[in-house]
This record gives C-alpha cells, sequence and structure tokens, in this order.
C-alpha cells in the first residue's frame, strides 16, 4: 500500500504488516530488512520501508504503574494521548509532550522528542527508565542506563534504526492540576522574542510563534508564550473540587485534501497578522486547559489535509546559543523575501543536549512548514545552508528531503553512528530515510 | 463498592472493546474465556489503564455440565454479564458435516443461552441486574449462506425476548444486541462495506449506553435495523429466489 509521513510528501509504494503478537512480530523480521512504524506522525520517510514496514500500533497494552515512582511501563504502540487519559485523572502527566499527543511511546524514543520544556527538563529521553528492543537476530534484550548503555543511548533519537522497541518504562511527573496557567509576551521583533526566553528561562514551559510574514523592522514579531502547571487554588471556582478532570474539547476533522491555491501566500499572512494581533491584544494572564496547551493542532484530526494532494514540508534546525541571532535571522530573512510564509513557524529556546544521536543542542529550535511548491523547493536549500553556516542540525522526524551530503556535514555524529550500527550488526533496520541519507 | 461486570467469550475484539468501556467507567471486570490464562497482558492494561481490579476465569460455554459450579466459583456476583461467545465456522463444512454444524449452533445457542439462563435464576433471586447477549442480525432472517450460525442466532435473540419477559418483573434487564458486521478476528479478511461495518469500540461504546439507558434491542451501526426490516419484508415467494 502507499504510505507517506505526516507531510503527505511523496507517498511510497510500502508492504506493511502490523503483528499483533512476539511471533508474528519475529516472522515480520525474519523477512531482513525493516522499520518500525508507529502513528505516522513523522513528517518525512523515517517510518517507511518499501520492502518491509512493522506498524506497532497493535502492541498497545500498559503493563503497570507503580504510583511510588511514577514509573508506567507499556508496550511500543500506547499513544501518549492515552498516557494522558488514563493517568492525568490521578495526577500524572508525561515529562515531555511534543506539539502532538497522537504519537506512540516508540515514535517519542525513537525521535527523543522535546516539549516547550527542553530548557527544563531535558528531552523525552530524560523519562526513559529501560526499553525492551528486538534487535537483527529477533532476540529481544533490555537495555537501560545500566544494561548496554550504548544501545539504550543509541535507540533514544535512534530513529528506530536500532531496532525495534517492543516495551518500554516512562517516568511520568506528578501535577496538581490539568490546568496550565499561560502568559502571552507580544515581542515586536526577533531580538525581543530571544531576550524574552533568556528572562525566562526558570519558567517550565515556554514557545513562541513567530509571524514568518513580518519582515525588515518587524522581523521575527512572535507571540512569547511561557506556562506553568496551574495550582488547583488558581482556578475558576467550578473546577477546583475536581482540578485534574479537564472537560473534553469537541474533535473537529478535516476530512480531505484543501485545494492547493487555498492556502497561498496572501491568505497566510493575512492569518498570520490576525493571529499575531489576537494574541498581542487578549488578556496577557490566562488559565488554559492541558489540551489546548500543549496540542492545539489536534483539535482538528488530520489538519494536514489543509496543504492538499502535494503535501507539505517542514523544516527544523536547531542553532547553538552563539549563532542563533544571526542565523535565525537570515533563515527568517531568506523566508521572507520569498513571499514562502509559513503560518505555523515556532521558536523554542533548547537547553544543553544530551545523547549521542539526539536533535537538541543548547541554543534555539526553529520549525516552519511550508506548502510542497516550487518556491519552496528553491527555499530549503537556501535554509540548509545558513543553518550549515551557523554551526546547525536538522531534525531527522521532521525531513523528507535532505541530501545525505548536508545531513553529514551538519552533524558528524551521523558518520559515528552509522560505522557503530554496522559494527553491531544493526544494517537490517532501515528506512527510506536512512538509505538516503547513508546511516 | 461498584459489583462487576463479566465478560463471557473474553477473548473476542468485542468483548475486549466492552471491558475498556466499563473499566473506563470504573467497573471491575471479571474476564471469563476458554485458555484464560493468555489474557493476563488484558488484565494488567485494564488494570493499569483505569485503575480497576480485573480477575480472570476459565470458562467454556459449550460445557453447560459445569455452568452453575463456575458461577459459583466467582468470588463476586457480577452486577451486569454480557456474552460475546460466538462461532461463525465454516458454512459449507457445517452443511456438509452435521457435527461441525453442532459445533456452530451450541457455540452461538445453547452455550450462550444457558449461562445467561444459569446467570438470571441468580439476578432474579437478589432483584436486580443486567443480561447482555450478542447476538447478530444473521438471525433475523435465513440466508443460504450462513443458516447454520444465522438460525443459532435467531434461536439466542428468542432466548433472549423471551428472558427478558420474564425477568421485567424481577427487576432483572436483558440486552440484546444485533450487530451487522464488524471489524474482528471473526470477519478478517473479508471485504466488509464501510458504512456498515462498524469497530468494536463503537460495539464497546453502544452496549454501554444500552445497559446504562435499559434498552431491549439495538442494532449496530443503527442502520442495520432498516436495512434488516427491509430484508425481514421481503416476501418469501421472492426471497427464496434471490442470492444476498
Ligand atoms: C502536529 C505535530 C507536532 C509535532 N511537534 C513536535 C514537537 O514539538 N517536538 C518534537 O520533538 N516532535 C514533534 N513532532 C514530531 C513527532 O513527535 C515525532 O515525529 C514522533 O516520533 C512521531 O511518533 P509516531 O509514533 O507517529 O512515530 P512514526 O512517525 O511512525 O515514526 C517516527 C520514527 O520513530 C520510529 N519508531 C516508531 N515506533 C518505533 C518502535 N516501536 N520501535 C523503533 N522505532 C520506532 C520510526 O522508525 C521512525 O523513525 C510533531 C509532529 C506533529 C505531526
Ligand atoms: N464480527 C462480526 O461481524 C459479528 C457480527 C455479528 C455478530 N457478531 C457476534 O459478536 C460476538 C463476538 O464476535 P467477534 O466478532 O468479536 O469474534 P471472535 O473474536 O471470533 O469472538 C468470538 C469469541 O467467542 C469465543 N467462544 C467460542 N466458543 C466458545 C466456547 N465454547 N466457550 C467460550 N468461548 C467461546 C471465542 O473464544 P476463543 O478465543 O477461545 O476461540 C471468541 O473469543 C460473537 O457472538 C459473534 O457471533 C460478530
Amino acid at each position: 500500500m502507499k504510505i507517506s509521513g505526516w507531510g503527505n510528501f511523496e507517498a511510497q509504494e510500502a508492504r506493511v504488516t502490523a503483528p499483533k503478537d512476539e511471533a508474528a512480530l519475529s516472522a515480520a523480521l525474519s523477512k531482513g530488512q525493516a522499520i518500525a512504524r508507529g502513528n505516522g506522525r513523522s513528517y518525512g520517510d523515517s517510518a517507511i520501508s518499501k520492502r518491509n514496514t512493522v506498524s506497532m500500533l497493535g502492541f498497545n497494552k500498559m503493563i503497570g504503574f507503580d504510583p511510588e515512582t511514577g514509573i508506567l511501563e507499556a508496550e511500543a504502540g500506547v499513544l501518549l494521548s492515552d498516557v494522558i487519559d488514563s493517568f492525568l485523572p490521578r495526577g500524572w502527566f508525561p515529562l515531555v509532550t511534543p506539539g502532538t499527543r497522537l504519537i506512540t511511546l516508540g515514535g517519542a524514543i525513537a525521535s527523543d522528542v522535546h516539549g516547550k520544556n527542553h530548557h527544563v527538563d531535558g528531552s523525552f529521553r530524560a523519562s526513559v527508565e529501560w526499553i525492551d528492543l528486538v534487535g537483527a537476530d529477533g532476540a529481544l534484550v533490555r537495555c537501560s542506563r545500566d544494561a548496554d548503555p550504548e544501545l539504550f543511548h543509541y535507540t533514544i533519537g535512534g530513529m528506530g534504526l536500532t531496532g525495534i522497541i517492543l516495551r518500554c518504562a516512562i517516568r511520568l511527573r506528578p501535577v496538581r492540576s490539568g490546568w496550565i496557567r499561560q502568559i502571552t509576551h507580544a515581542a515586536k521583533d526577533l531580538k525581543a522574542a530571544m531576550t524574552c526566553f533568556e528572562d525566562n528561562l526558570d519558567r517550565p514551559y515556554s514557545v513562541a510563534w513567530i509571524d514568518c510574514a513580518a519582515k525588515g523592522e518587524r522581523l521575527g514579531r512572535s507571540l512569547v508564550m511561557l506556562g506553568d502547571h496551574a495550582n488547583p487554588g488558581e482556578l475558576p471556582a467550578r473546577y477546583h473540587t475536581d482540578p485534574l478532570n479537564v472537560p473534553k474539547r469537541t474533535k473537529r476533522t478535516f476530512p480531505f485534501h484543501l485545494p492547493n491555491f487555498v492556502l497561498n501566500p496572501f491568505s497566510v499572512r493575512a492569518f498570520n497578522y490576525l493571529y499575531y494581533w489576537k494574541g498581542a491584544l487578549t488578556p496577557k494572564d490566562r488559565i488554559v486547559d492541558w489540551d489546548s496547551y500543549f496540542f492545539p493542532l489536534d483539535a482538528i484530526r488530520h489538519w494536514n489535509k489543509l496543504y492538499g494532494k502535494r503535501g507539505f514540508l517542514q523544516f527544523q534546525c536547531a542553532l547553538p546559543l552563539d549563532k542563533a541571532e544571526a542565523g535565525l535571522t537570515k533563515i527568517l530573512e531568506a523566508t521572507a523575501e520569498t513571499g514562502q510564509a509559513s503560518f505555523l513557524c515556532v521558536l523554542k529556546r533548547f537547553g544543553p543536549g544530551a545523547g549521542p544521536m539526539s536533535f537538541p543542542m543548547e541554543g534555539y529550535t526553529l520549525a516552519m512548514d511550508f506548502p510542497n511548491t516550487e518556491a519552496t523547493g528553491d527555499l530549503l536549500p537556501r535554509l540548509d545552508a545558513i543553518t550549515l553556516e551557523h554551526s546547525g542540525r536538522f531534525y531527522l522526524t521532521k525531513d523528507a528531503r535532505l541530501p545525505a551530503s548536508i545531513a553529514h556535514q551538519s552533524d558528524p555524529r551521523m558518520e559515528e553512528f552509522a560505522t557503530w550500527r554496522r559494527a553491531r550488526g544493526l544494517d537490517q533496520f532501515a528506512s527510506s530515510q536512512s538509505e538516503r541519507l547513508i546511516l | 463498592m461498584t459489583e462487576p461486570v463479566l465478560i463471557l467469550g473474553a477473548r473476542s475484539d468485542i468483548a475486549r472493546a466492552t471491558a475498556h468501556v466499563f473499566a473506563a467507567k470504573g467497573y471491575p471486570i471479571q474476564l471469563a474465556a476458554r485458555n484464560v490464562a493468555s489474557l493476563e497482558a488484558d488484565k494488567a492494561d485494564l488494570e493499569t489503564r483505569y485503575g480497576v481490579t480485573v480477575t480472570l476465569h476459565e470458562f467454556d460455554a459449550v460445557a453447560i455440565e459445569d455452568h452453575s459450579h463456575f458461577v459459583d466459583n466467582l468470588p463476586e456476583l457480577p452486577q451486569i454479564a454480557v456474552t460475546a461467545v460466538g462461532f461463525m465456522g465454516d458454512h459449507d463444512e457445517s452443511m456438509r458435516h452435521p457435527l461441525a454444524a453442532a459445533r456452530v449452533l451450541r457455540a452461538n445457542f445453547e452455550g450462550p443461552a444457558l449461562i445467561l439462563g444459569e446467570l438470571s435464576e441468580r439476578f432474579a433471586a437478589r432483584k436486580y441486574g443486567t443480561l447482555v447477549g450478542i447476538s447478530s442480525v444473521a438471525g433475523d432472517r435465513g440466508r443460504a449462506t450462513n443458516y447454520i450460525y444465522g438460525s443459532a442466532k435467531a434461536g439466542f435473540t428468542a432466548f433472549l425476548s423471551g428472558l427478558r419477559n420474564r425477568l421485567a418483573k424481577e427487576n432483572v434487564h436483558v440486552v440484546t444486541v444485533l450487530p451487522g458486521f464488524v471489524n474482528t478476528s471473526m470477519t478478517e479478511g473479508m471485504d466488509l462495506p464501510g458504512k456498515l461495518t462498524a469497530e468494536p469500540e463503537e460495539l464497546g461504546e453502544a452496549i454501554y449506553k444500552a445497559v446504562e439507558k435499559s434498552r431491549n434491542i439495538i442494532y449496530v451501526r443503527p442502520i442495520w435495523w432498516l436495512v434488516m426490516m427491509i430484508i425481514r419484508n421481503i416476501p418469501e415467494a421472492i426471497f427464496k429466489k434471490m442470492s444476498i
């Protein structure tokens, strides 16, 4: 069947199996080359193998929870949204959540996802206690910080290329309510936004939405949103008695692909303008529910169809602290110049990086969605070059098109990873992306 | 303390989905099935997700002589019992071999009907409880391609109707569930029409609602009520010549 990543970019004809038990999983692996697939929320070809894509959604059982330590054991196909549904009412929340909760635990580990709290808590890695991995020989091994630490650390951020994650244990954090206290600062330009991040490094959550249609003096104009888990006392009276129980949002679905002309630079500019002023003018200090705060996009299922049949691409890079301002300025200038405004343009402050293959590094990360058009095709190589010039790197889980040479120039760890994989006999695990990037 | 929900034939996909819905609402769960040890992972999953107690019970619906013993041995008499026990078999084989046909008749009629009958005595004595039987639209009219399975379901549907009638004055309620197509291991590999095919989770939700609202007979998806009304009303003279 034809599958693609969340970006609906260049679907590939692939053989997909969906084993439901370990015997069926071993049988799938005995067919040779394989890559695990979670909920397909990576944007490009990370979770696609033309020969043997193994869907892990059938492994969706929770195994146990210890309320003393907050450690949850579960199979890799369990969704982060299920974890929240089960444990928020009992006062627990994942340590790290990305911008969507519709991802599997296996996917969260393989991409070593980050959230709005990277500068304080680090990436998903920080919550992982151990991983049960099915290796090339079909054998199951449990790795952790103590048992085969090399395998453990490479698996977190290893994009499925170290084996199939079958089960894992993750530590949840205790929370007192399901609500977030959010403070929005309107920043007039990039420098103001970065200053706001630096001044608020002790805030648990921070993220900025950039109006990347803004140019010149307004370049980098943004809304910086700071957040913290609200105390029950701060909540509106009707939620005092049951602060962990948040009414469900209604879900809307986006059922069909929009014609490509709907999202054009003009409509995006208009949207950005309105969004910025709406944010700048609404009360700065608000209490919002966890779902709207962490996962605003999940309110509309399949919003990716907004971009039409040709799909879209996301560009996400990380730049080191000392070169971030210069690099971000150039990236935003190049983007604004082409008129290729993106309406999802997000800036985050990263704390120190960790792990031999994980994406985050101390500095800033910028993510932008672009429709798959010719203009985007021209722009992206320019953004790649700017990233390289500023010693940045690229987020593989968002990538669908990077040339191998650029990936390797940006990150010498890739070569080390490839060598290590060969030495450990893990070449069997390969995705369309790992073949393209020679990993 | 909430009293438990007993799920019979708990290895079925519909049964599992139903267990999830009731557990999510805070009901303790009793899972009963053949080879019940294979449900250890499901027990852990339900307990971890919903923080409820789950117990496992070996149960063979066609071992009728053991039914009373089985109910006696439950740690607690449930307030709700749902049976998903069923077996489609291979229709051609059932037509050729009486023993194969008997297996289908027993697994869809005798077994599930008599275990609910057994439970109904205890529920009636206690003066409350709900019994849920998953039958099938296949029992609404016999068709050439599946009348052995269908007639067993017809028998089961009639049994449920009678049981409901008898127990109404005992404050015990009986729900008849009539699924059309459901995307489960029973129908794996079949080419089912999307709009008429329900997911097991829909069945679970529908069963929970039917219990809450004391519904008598539910079709899932509801469109099946209309489809079956039409099919039931085709004159026999015409029906016998049709291939459906
Ligand atoms: C709206 C949206 C917002 C996002 N926001 C963020 C964000 O803020 N921060 C962030 O870090 N990411 C973000 N992402 C990216 C997303 O979190 C990652 O791509 C995540 O890995 C997707 O998980 P998945 O289960 O869908 O995995 P898939 O997309 O199916 O797979 C992703 C990778 O994980 C591997 N994998 C999956 N399951 C297993 C397994 N069981 N064993 C071994 N390998 C496995 C695959 O091989 C592949 O390499 C966002 C994505 C979307 C769509
Ligand atoms: N799927 C559909 O389209 C559909 C449509 C209409 C009605 N239904 C009905 O829905 C119910 C659930 O079916 P399903 O679709 O979930 O299919 P299923 O997975 O095949 O479920 C049937 C279950 O019945 C169990 N069973 C059979 N004989 C038994 C016995 N003697 N004792 C104990 N358990 C026994 C089976 O147990 P084992 O696992 O041990 O074999 C199996 O778990 C059935 O009654 C079926 O007839 C299904």
